[in-house]
């Protein structure tokens, strides 16, 4: 019984929330542990072994990016950070740092079970994987070992660089990427100071896979942080 | 019922004096005729007789000279370290002004008031460190001689045979709460003399032939008895005002005192102080520069420089008037200031120069109604020479920095000479061809014009040249005997005679009319330099630009460095952060400024203050109160310390004191007003939170009470509907918390944008991601022409903007109704639009939008509090653009944020 439900941490000093997340993801079968401290909560991370680690940025004893830090020096399980608002910066470092995503307080539940299922569900299909695969989300059929895209059935001629950030961001589908992420991955290391590049991109990819540009369905934007390629 | 009443002018003084007599400490002065009368011995009896009553009492310094029962009384007595100062190999022991300041006792014992400290101290005198513990409320014992006096200088030299060059103010002695005379009879005083009680017996027996004669004694003695005794005089004058008896003395009695640049002058000075002290009026001290003055030689003129600067010590107001003619000057001003007593000296001509010129003295006689005139008597004409030679403040060194001596004009003066040569050969080449066609009489006139040529061109030398050189060809060449210096007629006498009076009376003239109009020049000169710097300081917006001015003016009026310090909230001076002019002093000493600051008086340079820095740092004042330093370093001190240069200088600190009050005066009103506007937001806040943060919280406790206190009666619908309640004005909350924090970010000016090259689609494309719920059943067209630029701008922020006008729009249309979002480049600015189909904007509300806490409908059920387009405005402002809300003709209101966007994009290399 025990390992047919995911286990999670959470690392939160707020008894409310935690309270509420307690409740919540039990009812959705998950076996929930809970941590105040960033300090007993690697402890917990390292004991339970936990399938995915929820993370609250703001904690009493130690910065959270080196929380995360400290558990991908031996751990790639799922981590979510949850931060405060307008407050890219500490985002766009956790993400950095290792986290796979992230939720600004207040978030609803709903968002919240979202987030968990598309971090587990990359953690048990690792992203090498999807090389071969043909990939397809509504309209949009991007075919990795062909090297074609359609959308309606119509096939898109998108260069090199369109491709291959196309490809990026649906390897990592579902998660939000920083800029720093996906320049360096698409243009390489000494792209980091351009991310207006990225931006262009962007919005070249959209023009050619979205029908409306200005109301994205795949390609979305992360406010200040980065992008995400949205699905389901 | 005429009851005597006091002006209340006097009145109000007198409480002023008495308010800061209180505050300062007391000072008591142990008053002799001479040394070893006792002075310390009965200070220090004096001392422990406070000790005894348990006040907190220290020596600072006593000379004990030896003495054995003065010593046995120092015994159980505080004493405060001296300072060594090592001086010249030899190490002296100076009392300790900053230790005592530390230490801070109720009284303390420091002798020899008229002590010169050594060079390197803080004071050149000892009085004025005394000064200073006063002004910190210590109260000071000390002791003086009578011969240490400043205004009895003269006659203790006369009496004595000796000039004693350690004095003290008259002000000093005049000022202190209490004197004690210490009095002992000249045979016991020379008595202990013998027996050793006062000096060695060697140096006994050189005093007893020297100074110490009996004779002497006396004399001293009179004159410390009758010191005292006018200070006794003048506490019963106090006491009779301070009690409303009928004063015997005039009210506006006015002392003015004459001086001319020769060795009376100090004198006069002295014996203007003493009468003015015995009438106990006001005293002024007047020069009058006529033009033949100013071309006194250098020293001449720095020694009535330092004759004002005695007068000033010893409490005079001095003025120097620059005018063509002295007693016209002096009675004017005499007139102008209701001056009723003159002191001049004795006029210097006699016989019959005096008959034929005149003399200042007869003249103010003459016209001088009502003043009653003094004269002091001078010196011998032996006498004169020697005072001249051995006492005279013109003698001595000159002024630091005065030394500096105006160049010669040799060389210019040397070409008037030629000039007058040349002239006289011209003259005489037109004469020689005029010989023998026209009378001799017009040939004189062909000279005299040449000599009034060089009159008025080259000054009295060249022009006497001239004439005598005329006078001589003239002879030689048209007078018969033909080239000889013989005169056969002589009617020609008169020829040469009047020749030479007409080029000196015409060179003196010019001479005269040439100085005034370069004093003119001067003058005007330097009002058009105050006018420049206060038209300036007028409309100087911020410290700095006053600083600036303020710099620029005194380097032009002063060839000074200068730099103006302002003192911090703790009143400490400091440097100012901005970066210096190239006029800006550097490196000026912050402790003598922050002692000038303190005190408010001058300091450093060729002051009586701390004489060994460099520059000279003058208080900034408003209303007598020290608000800045201004430190000035000259390259001549001249520039600075001549009269008209000094009163100048203190119009521009004037000026300056005057702008930087203005400038704090509006910027506390600023303050002020900014707080007022603080406090009606924080007022709106408040209402508008309170109103807008219990409505949801009503709403979610209620629903959320439901649900926890069901007993399984609430259907599943019910509970869902509850649910949503909660949930919807929970959000409203955060949306409205969050409103709050934002507008609180901005206000507080700390948010710090992050710009980035962004297209705008992207931005548009977020914002309408991010609303897909609130605008789930509006159609919310968006239109972009091809090919628009990207934008630089902090992207998140303003997503926040279209965010807020989006929310607003639904807020505020019909359901259902169209939106519109659109984008255009115009110049150099990005415009993006977002429109409604909705009612529009009431008119004249356009800008009133903006305001915090404004709702255009205050009924809406809708409610915010009112923030949402004040975020908008603050953001758009930080990033430097505009935000404007108006009606579309065809109905529905428009919102336009037009961004700067004048930065060129960043290149993009091409893809492969």
């Amino acid at each position: 019984m025990a390992k047919t439900h995911p286990v999670i941490v959470v690392i939160e000093d707020d008894p409310p929330i935690r309270r509420f997340l307690r409740t919540s993801l039990a009812t959705h079968n998950f076996a929930v542990f809970e941590a105040e401290t960033g300090k007993q909560g690697l402890i917990e991370a390292g004991v339970r072994k936990p399938d995915l680690l929820i993370l609250d940025l703001g904690l009493p004893d130690m910065d959270g990016v080196e929380v995360i830090k400290s558990v991908r020096g031996w751990s790639a399980m799922p981590i979510i950070v949850l931060s405060a608002r307008s407050n890219e910066q500490q985002k766009i470092d956790a993400l950095d740092a290792g986290a796979d995503d992230y939720l600004t307080k207040p978030f609803g539940f709903g968002e919240l079970l979202a987030r968990i299922r598309v971090a587990l569900r990359h953690a048990s299909r690792p992203a090498e994987h999807t090389q071969d695969e043909v990939f397809i989300v509504d309209a949009l059929k991007v075919d990795l070992r062909n090297r074609v895209v359609s959308v309606d059935g119509n096939e898109i001629h998108l260069t090199p660089i369109q491709y291959r950030l196309l490809c990026v961001l649906i390897k990592h589908a579902g998660k939000v990427l920083t800029h720093q992420q996906i320049l360096k991955e698409v243009w390489g290391p000494s792209y980091q100071e351009n991310p207006h590049y990225l931006r262009i991109y962007m919005s070249q990819l959209r023009q050619k896979l979205e029908s409306d540009p200005t109301q994205p369905k795949y390609l979305l934007t992360e406010s200040g942080v980065g992008y995400r390629f949205k699905v389901g | 019922m005429n009851e005597p009443r006091l002006d209340p002018d006097q009145l109000l003084a007198r409480v002023e004096r008495d308010k800061a007599k209180a505050k300062r400490g007391r000072l008591k002065i142990f008053f002799g005729a001479a040394a070893g009368v006792g002075k310390s011995y009965a200070m220090l009896l004096a001392a422990r007789e406070r000790r005894a009553e348990n006040l907190d009492v220290i020596v600072g310094l006593v000379e004990t000279h030896g003495r054995a029962d003065t010593e046995a009384l120092l015994a159980g007595l505080e004493i405060l370290p001296t300072r060594k100062i090592d001086y010249k190999g030899a190490v002296l022991q100076e009392f300790d002004i900053d230790a005592a300041l530390k230490r801070r006792p109720a009284i303390i014992l420091v002798d020899e008031l008229a002590h010169t400290n050594a060079p390197g101290s803080r004071h050149p005198k000892r009085w004025q460190d005394i000064r200073e513990l006063l002004e910190a409320g210590i109260d000071v014992y000390t002791a003086l001689n009578v011969q240490h006096l400043e205004s009895l200088n003269d006659d203790v030299g006369q009496i004595a045979g000796v000039r004693i060059w350690e004095t003290v103010p008259d002000t000093v002695f005049e000022d202190a709460d209490e004197v004690e005379l210490v009095d002992l009879p000249p045979d016991e005083l020379l008595l202990r003399l013998r027996e050793g009680k006062v000096y060695l017996p060697q140096q006994a027996q050189h005093a007893i032939q020297n100074f110490f004669r009996k004779g002497n004694l006396i004399a001293l003695r009179e004159l410390a008895l009758r010191q005292t005794t006018n200070r006794v005089d003048a506490q019963m004058l106090d006491y009779r005002e301070d009690n409303a008896i009928r004063e015997v003395w005039q009210v506006n009695e006015r002392l003015m005192v004459c001086i001319g640049p020769n060795v009376l002058a100090e004198r006069l000075v002295r014996a203007g102080k003493r009468l003015a002290t015995s009438l106990r009026s006001a005293w002024i001290v007047v020069y009058v520069e006529t033009p033949e003055l100013a071309r006194l030689p250098a020293e001449k003129r720095d020694g009535i420089l330092r004759v004002l600067r005695l007068a000033e010590q010893l409490g005079a107001e001095t003025v120097t008037l620059s005018a063509p003619e002295m007693s016209e000057a002096l009675i004017r001003f005499a007139r102008e200031r209701n001056i009723n007593k003159i002191v001049v000296g004795k006029p210097s001509r006699r016989g019959w120069r005096r008959w034929l010129l005149g003399s200042v003295v007869d003249v103010l006689i003459s016209h001088a109604h009502n003043i009653n005139i003094y004269l002091l008597g001078s010196p011998q004409l032996g006498e004169r020479e020697e005072l001249e030679a051995e006492l005279s403040l013109f003698k001595k060194t000159p002024l630091p920095g005065l030394r500096q001596r105006i160049p010669s004009k040799t060389r210019r003066r040397y070409r008037g000479y030629l000039w007058a040569m040349a002239v006289t050969l011209l003259c005489t080449a037109v004469g020689k061809m005029l010989f023998g066609k026209v009378e001799l009489a017009n040939v004189v006139m062909v000279y005299l014009l040449g000599v009034v040529f060089v009159a008025t061109h080259f000054g009295r030398g060249p022009s006497v040249l001239a004439s005598l050189l005329s006078v001589g060809v003239f002879d030689v060449l048209f007078v018969q005997p033909f080239y000889s210096l013989s005169v056969a007629d002589s009617q020609y006498l008169i020829t040469l005679l009047a020749m030479l009076v007409v080029a000196i009376v015409i060179s003196n003239l010019m001479v005269n009319v040439r100085a005034q109009a370069k004093v003119a020049a001067h003058r005007e000169r330097r009002a058009a330099a105050l006018y420049a710097m206060s038209k300036e300081l007028a409309v100087a917006q911020s410290e700095r630009q006053i600083v600036a001015t303020a710099v620029k003016h005194l380097y032009a009026e002063f060839s000074s460095r200068n730099v103006i310090l302002f003192a911090n909230p703790a009143g400490r001076l400091i440097y100012p952060k901005q970066h210096s002019l190239p006029q800006s002093l550097r490196g000026a000493d912050l402790s003598v400024a922050q002692w000038v600051y303190d005190h408010n008086e001058m300091a450093g340079h060729g002051t009586h203050t701390l004489p060994g820095s460099a520059a000279i740092y003058f208080p900034i004042q408003d209303e007598d109160k020290a608000i800045g330093v201004l430190a000035l370093l000259p390259v001549n001190l001249r520039r600075v310390f001549l009269p008209e240069q000094q009163k100048l200088l203190e119009t521009f600190l004037r000026q300056i004191g005057q702008a930087v009050a203005r400038l704090r005066f509006a910027e506390q009103a600023k303050s002020t007003q900014l707080q007022i506007e603080a406090e009606r937001l924080r007022n709106s806040l408040l209402s508008a939170i309170s109103h807008d943060l219990r409505t949801p919280l009503s709403t979610i406790i209620g629903s959320a009470s439901a649900l926890v206190e069901d007993d399984g009666h609430l259907q599943a619908q019910h509970r869902l509907e509850l649910g949503r309640a909660i949930y919807d004005e929970a959000e409203r909350m955060a949306n409205l918390v969050n409103n709050i924090l934002d507008m609180a970010r901005l206000d507080a000016g700390v948010v710090e944008l992050n710009k980035q090259w962004h297209p705008v689609e992207e931005i548009i494309g977020t914002v309408l991601t991010r609303l897909q719920k609130h605008l789930a059943r509006r159609k919310v067209s968006v239109s972009l022409p091809p090919g628009i630029p990207l934008v630089f701008v902090d992207a998140v922020m303003i997503e926040q903007v279209l965010i807020n006008l989006l929310e607003n729009a639904v807020r505020y249309t019909a359901a259902g109704s169209e939106l519109e979002v659109f984008a255009q480049n115009v110049g150099n600015t990005m415009e993006i639009s977002v429109a409604d189909h909705g009612p529009g904007i009431p008119k004249g509300l356009e800008d009133k939008l903006f305001e915090k806490f404004y709702q255009a409908r205050h009924e809406s059920a809708q409610s915010g509090v009112g923030l949402g387009l004040a975020i908008c405005r603050a953001i758009v402002e930080v990033h430097g653009g505009r935000i404007r809300a108006s009606n579309k003709p065809s109905g529905g209101a428009i919102f336009t944020l037009t961004l700067p966007n004048d930065e060129s994009p960043p290149l993009m290399e091409p893809e492969e």
